[in-house]
């Protein structure tokens, strides 16, 4: 509590020191249990490296310093979402039930997709007008200690509790149509992304199969083709041949899920779990507006001895409840923005990756066909 | 009744108890020759009882009385398996009769039946070389007279006018030349009592003349009988009931010899060939269960040996299968490699004749269609049985006889079949002492890949059920793009998504095709080889048997040498002399059955190295063939993803 609350203060202070676009999460290596990630920044003022090595743990760290219970604005604000943290099993492979946690994020080598999740992660806490400025996530990307180890305790984050109350409050209506529009609008969007999502992950684990079929195909040919004598040269060069060619299928399929899985794949991840966190705050917000609204009713029904405290708490609820809002409102608005951004940059990003491999493999094909062509008969 | 006595067993066991017997034949040459004949003729064609006692009675005269009285259709389907034995009959009654009357029956049966003649005929003809090559030739062994008269495509209008003026010359009469084929054909037969044999020659003549095509039309069941009963003549004049005979031997000899010469010429024609066969158009036809599906068989040709240039005939399946029949029937014995056809599918049929407008019925009418063109063209690419009659008559007759009796090559049947040559090889590999290493190491060759290519199969069976997969997934998540894109709030973001829902229809769409192309290119070329390599393994068999039978007949010749030193031992002169006759007929057949050994081993190296050819040639297309699907649709992709970017881009 002490902690949380002198980081509030600090807040307040200078802005980051580092170049929000400069961070980087280059590789996660497994120490004992643990996955270390390492972080790479640029210093705004004289573009010196910075390199840290971070644990899942610090992360939580960070993100839980972000939020500070304290400065009631701040319950309007969209966090950036955290990933839920990817449990390497001993033999380094992904098992259905981490697969069916993190999605896209389980995907890649050596959690590559993971790194660039938390990667975005970070960079969007950097680019943040206000998170920005608390001095946690300086003290992550550079402060050689690790911060992680003081354990904090759930706060918001527990969503253990909020899910009794979820249910009873996420249907009240609310006095603000905006916010109506955007809860209405919000919960449609998270699903409907949820299950794009989802599907996608279907598109490219079923791309992933192939490949493997593809690959043993190959291999089956080419087994095949070591075994046969050269009788028959002609047709071993033919096999030989069309062991190449499901080669190349299978680089095709590979390639093509990798790029899935890096742009578009980590776009929709993203997006879906940056409709999670808008949800969540605009679940703040109605659990602020119920309260208050009890507040308003206790204030007309008690008593003229207690009115005077009923209608200070009120009071001092309406202007949280108003502080939050008129941030909510502006976060929306960034959101938005930033989320549209984000699936233009997942999007074309995607376009190029695929337009180029289709065009190498295109290449590919057409040389194999020439080869082909050119295999003797007899 | 005709698909009875042709489904009949060959009767070796009758041939076997004869064998004691025909060595008198060569010496007292027309009884011993009508005795045998005598049982040959009644055994195998004892099923059709009744009219046969009537004919037995009355040869001639009865002939002419069935065939004024039956229907045509009925007569002409009698005719083949019949006269025969009304013919064989005057002789056994006559008995001596052959020699001054004799020209007109011992013609008329070896028009009739062209194995037996070189028993009757033996000595008295002298048109014998003329009945012993072109009448066997000309009716089951085509490509052999093509050899060895002239090498020209067209046999029949090349070996049928010499047999045809002969049997004019010989038999000496007008009418005979020109009533025939009307005869016959109009059923005025009755009125020639006494010409009915000279009709029948005229019949048969004619069926190989000019006038084919009526025949073709009026008699048509008549024809497709004659040539499995003549094959299986063929069948037997190179097993059993051949015996001992020299004349035969000689012919076996003649034969292996023009064989060559036909292999020679073969390898020069091969790339001749001019000829593309498609199917199209399937056609269901009828209701209900007794539906069936119809193909249109489109042949285009330069090939002087068939009528015209582009022909059309329809075909429904079990004529497929039925041509199957015929030839693996003549041409399997003697090594070569038939190729199967697609097996039955009753579940996929069922579908088809259940279902209105099922798509799987449709993929599985797709299916066959394709299997049926490339098993079409592999019959007619293989310069043996492109010859044959049967293929001919497959491709351009408008009328087939129903085939019957495909039971026995559907589904599991089939495989069974398979399965059921694939055991007695491998039997016989334990008991055969193999002197060849090629035909070893091919056979062990031929087996590792059958084992191999089961197990493509099965990968790519994966591959194509995986891209299946693939292609739904692609389709639910473009409707999922769909409805994000049209609850999205962002005009540009919104009119993105729906674009690229668009886009992953498209995409979806091309992995359908591939999907499909995976199946048809390599689990169809997977699966045609499986089947074509159970054929090779079939003509591995062929050999074995052969072999066998040449092993036996070794075998024996020792018993009977062995018989004979007892005999002398006991002093029997009596039954010398009949010992000595068994072990020069044993002698002959061990002869013969070595020839033919070398001839099937011959025959299957050849079909070998072939079929081989045929295998990198054919997968070779299929790669190429593959690589085009597969570079289209890659370019495809490129226009596709070229058309989104700027889409993606445009969102602001």
């Amino acid at each position: 509590m002490n902690r949380s609350g002198k980081t509030a203060d600090t807040m307040e202070g200078s802005g980051l020191t580092i170049s929000a676009s400069s961070i980087k999460v280059n590789e996660a290596t497994l120490d004992e249990d643990t996955l270390v990630f390492s972080i790479t920044s640029q210093k705004l003022s004289n573009g010196m490296g910075v390199c840290v090595c971070r644990t899942y743990e610090d992360f939580e760290w960070l993100q839980q310093s972000l939020f500070a219970p304290d400065e009631p604005d701040l319950h309007g604000v969209i966090f950036p979402p955290l990933p839920a943290k990817l449990i390497m099993s001993p033999q380094s492979q992904i098992n259905n039930k981490t697969l069916k946690q993190l999605g896209f994020l389980a995907l890649g080598d050596c959690c590559r997709t993971y790194c660039e999740a938390l990667e975005l992660y970070l960079q969007q806490v950097a680019l943040h007008p206000i998170l920005s400025k608390n001095k946690a996530l300086e003290t992550l990307l550079t402060n050689t200690e690790s911060p992680g180890k003081q354990r904090a305790k759930k706060g918001i984050f527990n969503r253990l509790s909020q899910v009794m109350e979820e249910k009873r409050k996420e249907s009240h209506k609310d006095v603000d149509d905006f916010f109506q529009n955007e809860r209405d609008n919000n919960s449609n969007m998270t699903a409907l992304t949820k299950v794009t999502t989802e599907r996608f992950l279907d598109v490219v684990l079923a791309e992933q199969r192939l490949s493997v079929a593809s690959k043993h195909l190959s291999s089956s040919i080419q087994l095949w083709v070591n075994q046969e004598d050269s009788a028959n040269a002609a047709f071993s060069k033919i096999c030989l041949k069309t062991s190449k060619v499901f080669e190349t299928i299978k680089r095709n399929f590979e390639k093509t899920a990798e790029n899935n899985i890096s742009t578009l794949g980590l776009g929709l991840d993203l997006q879906s779990r940056y409709q999670e966190a808008e949800k969540e705050m605009l679940f703040r917000r109605t659990c602020k507006l119920v309260e208050l609204e009890a507040a308003n009713k206790n204030t007309e029904r008690a008593k003229a001895n207690k009115k005077g405290i009923m209608e200070e708490v009120r009071n001092v609820l309406e202007k949280q409840f108003d502080g939050m809002s008129s941030m909510a409102r502006q976060e929306v608005g960034r959101f938005h923005q930033s989320r549209v951004a984000l699936l233009r940059t997942a999007l074309v990003s995607w376009c190029e990756q695929q337009l180029n491999t289709a065009t190498e493999i295109a290449a590919l094909y057409s040389e194999h066909l020439e080869a082909c062509q050119k295999l003797p008969e007899e | 009744m005709a698909a009875s006595s042709e489904r009949s067993p060959p009767p070796f066991p009758d041939a076997e108890d004869q064998e004691s017997e025909p060595a008198l034949r060569d010496e007292d040459s027309d009884e011993g020759a009508d005795i045998f004949l005598g049982t040959v003729s009644r055994k195998p064609f004892s099923p059709p009882a009744a009219p046969h006692s009537a004919v037995f009675g009355d040869p001639l005269s009865n002939i002419s009385k069935q065939e004024s009285t039956s229907n045509p259709a009925k007569q002409s389907s009698k005719l083949p398996s019949d006269v025969p034995c009304d013919i064989f009959d005057p002789l056994h009654g006559t008995g001596m009769e052959p020699k001054d009357d004799g020209k007109n029956p011992a013609e008329l049966r070896s028009e009739e039946r062209p194995k037996d003649e070189p028993l009757s005929v033996a000595s008295s003809k002298p048109k014998k070389d003329l009945f012993e090559d072109s009448p066997e030739d000309l009716f089951s062994e085509l490509p052999k007279t093509k050899a060895k008269t002239k090498p020209q495509m067209d046999l029949f209008g090349d070996s049928s006018p010499d047999l045809f003026m002969d049997a004019k010359a010989a038999a000496d009469t007008g009418p005979g030349r020109n009533a025939p084929a009307d005869l016959f054909s109009e059923e005025s037969v009755a009125t020639t009592t006494s010409k009915s044999a000279k009709s029948n020659i005229s019949a048969n003549g004619v069926h190989s003349d000019e006038e084919e095509q009526d025949i073709f039309a009026e008699a048509t069941v008549e024809l497709s009988l004659d040539s499995p009963h003549n094959n299986r003549k063929t069948l037997d004049t190179t097993k059993p009931s051949e015996p001992a005979s020299s004349l035969s031997a000689a012919a076996g000899s003649s034969k292996a010899q023009a064989k060559t010469l036909e292999e020679l010429e073969e390898e020069e024609s091969e790339d001749k060939f001019e000829l593309n066969i498609s199917i199209t158009n399937p056609e269901k036809v009828g209701d209900g269960m007794n539906a069936y599906m119809a193909y249109k068989v489109s042949t285009q040709t330069t090939l002087p040996m068939f009528r015209s240039k582009t022909f059309t005939v329809r075909r429904r399946f079990s004529d497929f299968l039925g041509l199957y029949e015929k030839l693996s029937e003549k041409h399997s014995q003697n090594g070569y490699i038939v190729p199967p056809p697609p097996e039955k599918s009753l579940l996929g049929m069922t579908k088809v004749k259940v279902g209105k407008d099922d798509p799987s019925s449709g993929e599985f009418v797709e299916r066959r269609r394709a299997s049926l063109e490339r098993y079409l063209q592999r019959v007619v690419c293989h310069p043996s049985l492109l010859q044959d009659p049967d293929v001919r008559e497959f491709l351009e007759r408008e009328e087939l006889p129903r085939a019957v009796n495909t039971q026995a090559l559907s589904g599991a049947g089939f495989l069974k079949m398979i399965n059921k040559a694939t055991d007695a090889v491998s039997k016989m590999t334990i008991k055969m002492n193999e002197s060849d290493v090629w035909f070893e190491e091919k056979l062990q060759e031929v087996e590792s890949e059958d084992q191999q290519l089961r197990k493509l199969h099965a990968v790519v069976d994966s591959l194509v059920s995986h891209r299946k997969e693939l292609s739904v997934n692609t389709a639910v998540f473009a409707k999922s793009v769909a409805m994000l894109g049209s609850s999205e709030d962002n005009t540009a973001l919104s009119r993105a998504l729906s674009q690229l829902a668009e886009l992953e229809d498209k995409i979806e769409q091309l992995h359908q095709e591939q999907a499909g192309n995976d199946f048809f290119v390599f689990t169809e070329l997977l699966a045609d080889y499986i089947r074509l390599l159970g054929a090779v393994r079939g003509s591995f068999d062929q050999r074995m048997k052969s072999w066998q039978r040449w092993q036996d007949a070794q075998t024996t010749l020792q018993k009977k040498r062995e018989a004979e030193a007892k005999l002398l031992w006991a002093n029997k002169p009596d039954k010398l002399q009949q010992a000595k006759d068994e072990i020069a007929e044993w002698e002959g057949k061990v002869t013969q059955y070595e020839r033919e050994f070398e001839r099937v081993s011959a025959t299957v190296r050849k079909e070998v190295i072939r079929f081989e050819k045929e295998k990198a040639r054919d997968f070779k297309k299929q790669i190429i063939k593959y690589l085009e699907s597969l570079l289209q649709s890659q370019q495809q992709l490129i226009k596709y993803w070229e058309a989104f970017l700027p889409e993606a881009k445009a969102i602001a």
